[in-house]
């Protein structure tokens, strides 16, 4: 279906060699554009809109102290958030459809963000702490969960269908844990809490999103250098990527920790954004028109979709600002049924 | 060589005709101890509560209008154990006859999305158009099952559906859906207020008028389910072979998802989306049963009904004063078990004909 990947290489003097695709690249340097672009668009509107220029301006420093208190102090952290949980959903949903080979397998229907939301809700129901307490309860959660993932599926967790299901099992467990905690909250408690699962932007300043964007400094170069080579001939099936002398335990371990850790930390600076994690990496490979993971065009892929997200979500209807994870499990779930409708002729879901 | 038959084979056929006929006395049996099982669940789902009562105090109640507890068992726990009792049977059926229709070990209404559609249609029903009367969104669980009921067909049954793939597809329709629903409920605190309750799966705001609203529907569903023992029995073996028997698939299989849409909808306008019945009850009773859905049909309606308010009883009594809703305690007796089967190695790499399991 897809055609040949064209490689181009660049050798240096002392032997090196790096080969890339170069369609690949040219994808994610639009999406990143594209995100940027998208990102000075939210920032310059809201109930005092200002023009894309002033707000390039204000960042570069160069604008009024009021400016500057809008866009540095109020609407900067606000989309960098977004972009951040953006790019950490695109990566790990990459990771993750790679691992078990199943388009469908993102984080959100293996039950990490379910995991991490029950952290959350045990946080905000039973302590009722802050940002911090709420961080820390959404990684814990989302570890747990997927510890407990892994554990169940047992060894045979290479199998990817068997991690499917028992992620399943658990999301559906937890589904119902979740609720629970909810009606054991009071009212505003119960209100707070769903919109907080639903996923949402608003009020967000760095200190929510600083864990997730140190995980990103550190997880996403580990991720993109380290495993992307294994990841890719693990697709191949254990035994050819064996062959080819990758450490397959070590390997599939390493990456389901990182992008567990990148999930959970996202759903802890924005709760759990759903369908973003399953579709950038879908949109990324069909503009790549390349096979293997595509981690760097996902993680691009995922920091637009958010954006965009979260700017429909404040302009669509018009009085009414709207979380943004509404917007991407509509817009989600429309996508979704059309690829499950495509795939079924495939036969790959 | 087949038209020669030796002695020993007419006498080998003769057997088993007698073993078949033990076996049904067995199984007849087997569903009388069944129902009462469910008739001693029913007497103890009248009789735990907030205030206890006796076995003989809640029979008082039920038949005497001058006893003491007849206002509690008329008022609170008579509607409330008939509504389990309904959504039970409605379940229960309602995965049996998708395991059946999917060939799929795997289908659950609650766990493929079927209930998420009927409440995300309910929600919608409520909160747009102010409709708060059972009798008045019970139609929007129909249509919301219905359409689920069918896409899940379309993606994931059929030919080369694997289990992994039918589940795989309804949980992410149920992502969606729920995340419809939540979206909803933030627009509108007040109406969030009364679903969170609804949305967990509970039998506490049973009212009579809902009993009697939902009766009708469970019944048609039940009758039509029992009806279409035979011709999905026939499909187990494959499209071919049932033509060949004279069951007639296409006609089957829509009576077949509109029985899912009937049962599914109705239980989860009843009650809210209570997932993992439908999933635990077909297996349990196919142990007991065997593949022949004739029998698996009937013990499913009398046994998911019976865990169904043992569930609910058993939610009645851990937490006092408190209690914990019947979808939560389901949720946490049927995630194991869904994990169990789930972990047995031969279920993930090919289909596998549900009722011939």
């Amino acid at each position: 279906m897809s055609r040949a990947p064209r490689f181009a290489t660049v050798r240096t003097p002392g032997g090196m060699s790096f080969r890339f695709r170069p369609r690949a690249f040219a994808v994610s340097g639009a999406c990143l554009l594209a995100a940027l672009g998208l990102g000075v668009l939210l920032i310059g509107s809201g109930d005092f809109p200002m023009g894309p220029a002033d707000v390039v301006a204000t960042l570069a420093g160069r604008g009024s102290p009021a400016d500057s208190l809008i866009v540095n102090e109020i609407r900067l952290p606000r989309v960098g958030t977004a972009l951040a949980v953006g790019a950490a959903l695109g990566l790990s949903g990459a990771v993750f459809q790679s691992l078990v080979r199943n388009p469908l397998g993102s984080p959100d229907i293996l039950g990490f963000s379910q995991g991490a939301a029950s952290g959350v809700l045990a946080v905000v129901v039973l302590t009722g702490g802050g940002s911090v307490a709420v961080a820390s309860g959404a990684a814990a959660g989302g570890l747990a969960t997927g510890l407990l993932v892994y554990a169940v599926a047992g060894r045979g967790a290479a199998h990817g269908q068997r991690l499917i299901l028992v992620g399943i099992g658990v999301a559906a467990i937890l589904t119902g844990v979740n609720g629970y905690l909810l009606t054991q909250a009071n009212i505003t408690d119960a209100a707070r809490a769903v919109l907080w699962l639903t996923g949402s932007l608003d009020g967000r300043d760095w200190s929510d999103s600083a864990p997730l964007l140190v995980a990103l400094a550190v997880l996403g170069p580990l991720v993109l250098a380290g495993c992307g080579r294994a990841l890719r001939m693990l697709e191949m099936g254990d035994d050819a990527a064996h062959g080819l002398g990758v450490p397959i335990e070590r390997v599939r371990t390493i990456m389901l920790l990182a992008a567990v850790l990148l999930t959970s930390l996202a759903a802890a600076a924005a709760g759990p954004v759903s369908f973003v994690a399953l579709t950038a990496p879908q949109l990324a490979r069909r503009l790549t028109r390349t096979t293997g993971p595509n981690l760097l065009p996902a993680l691009c892929m995922g920091a637009v979709l958010l954006v965009a997200a979260d700017w429909i979500a404040q302009h669509a209807f018009a009085e009414r600002r709207l979380p943004v994870g509404v917007v991407t499990g509509l817009l989600g779930g429309g996508y979704l049924v059309w690829l499950l409708v495509t795939e079924r002729k495939t036969g790959r879901i | 060589m087949s038209l020669m038959k030796s002695p020993q084979a007419v006498a080998g056929a003769a057997v088993p005709r007698t073993a078949v006929r033990a076996r049904s006395g067995m199984r007849a049996a087997g569903l009388l101890g069944a129902l009462a099982l469910l008739l001693a669940v029913l007497v103890l789902s009248l009789a735990v509560g907030a205030r206890p009562l006796s076995v003989g105090q809640a029979w008082n109640g039920l038949l005497h209008e001058d006893s003491a507890s007849y206002t509690v068992v008329h008022q609170m726990r008579l509607p409330r154990t008939l509504l389990g009792l309904l959504a039970g049977v409605a379940l229960g059926l309602a995965g049996a006859v998708m395991q059946a229709l999917t060939r799929n070990p795997l289908a659950d209404p609650g766990l493929l999305g079927v209930n998420a559609g009927a409440s995300a249609a309910v929600v919608s029903a409520i909160s747009f158009l102010g409709i708060s009367s059972f009798a008045g969104f019970v139609w929007f669980a129909f249509a919301g099952a219905g359409v689920v009921a069918v896409l899940l067909y379309a993606v994931g049954g059929g030919r080369g559906a694997t289990p992994a793939r039918l589940a795989l597809a309804g949980s992410a329709l149920n992502a969606a859906l729920y995340s419809y629903v939540s979206a909803v409920q933030l627009l509108d605190t007040a109406s969030l207020d009364r679903m969170r309750f609804w949305t967990v799966g509970s039998l506490a705001a049973a009212q009579p008028s809902t009993v009697v609203r939902v009766a009708p529907f469970v019944l048609a569903g039940l009758a039509l389910a029992l009806l279409l023992a035979r011709p999905l029995n026939a499909m187990a073996m494959g499209e071919d072979a049932a033509r060949a028997l004279g069951a007639r698939p296409a006609r089957a299989r829509i009576a077949a998802i509109a029985a899912v849409t009937l049962l599914s909808g109705a239980a989860t306008a009843a009650c809210g989306p209570i997932i993992f019945v439908g999933l635990m009850v077909p297996h349990l009773v196919r142990a007991l049963t065997g593949p022949d859905l004739r029998w698996l049909l009937p013990y499913c309606a009398v046994l998911a009904p019976a865990l169904m308010l043992g569930a609910d009883v058993l939610g009645r009594v851990l937490v006092r004063p408190s209690e914990l809703q019947v979808g939560i305690v389901m949720v946490v007796l049927g995630g194991p078990v869904f994990l169990y089967f789930v972990r047995r190695p031969r279920l993930a790499r090919r289909p596998r004909g549900g009722a011939a399991a």
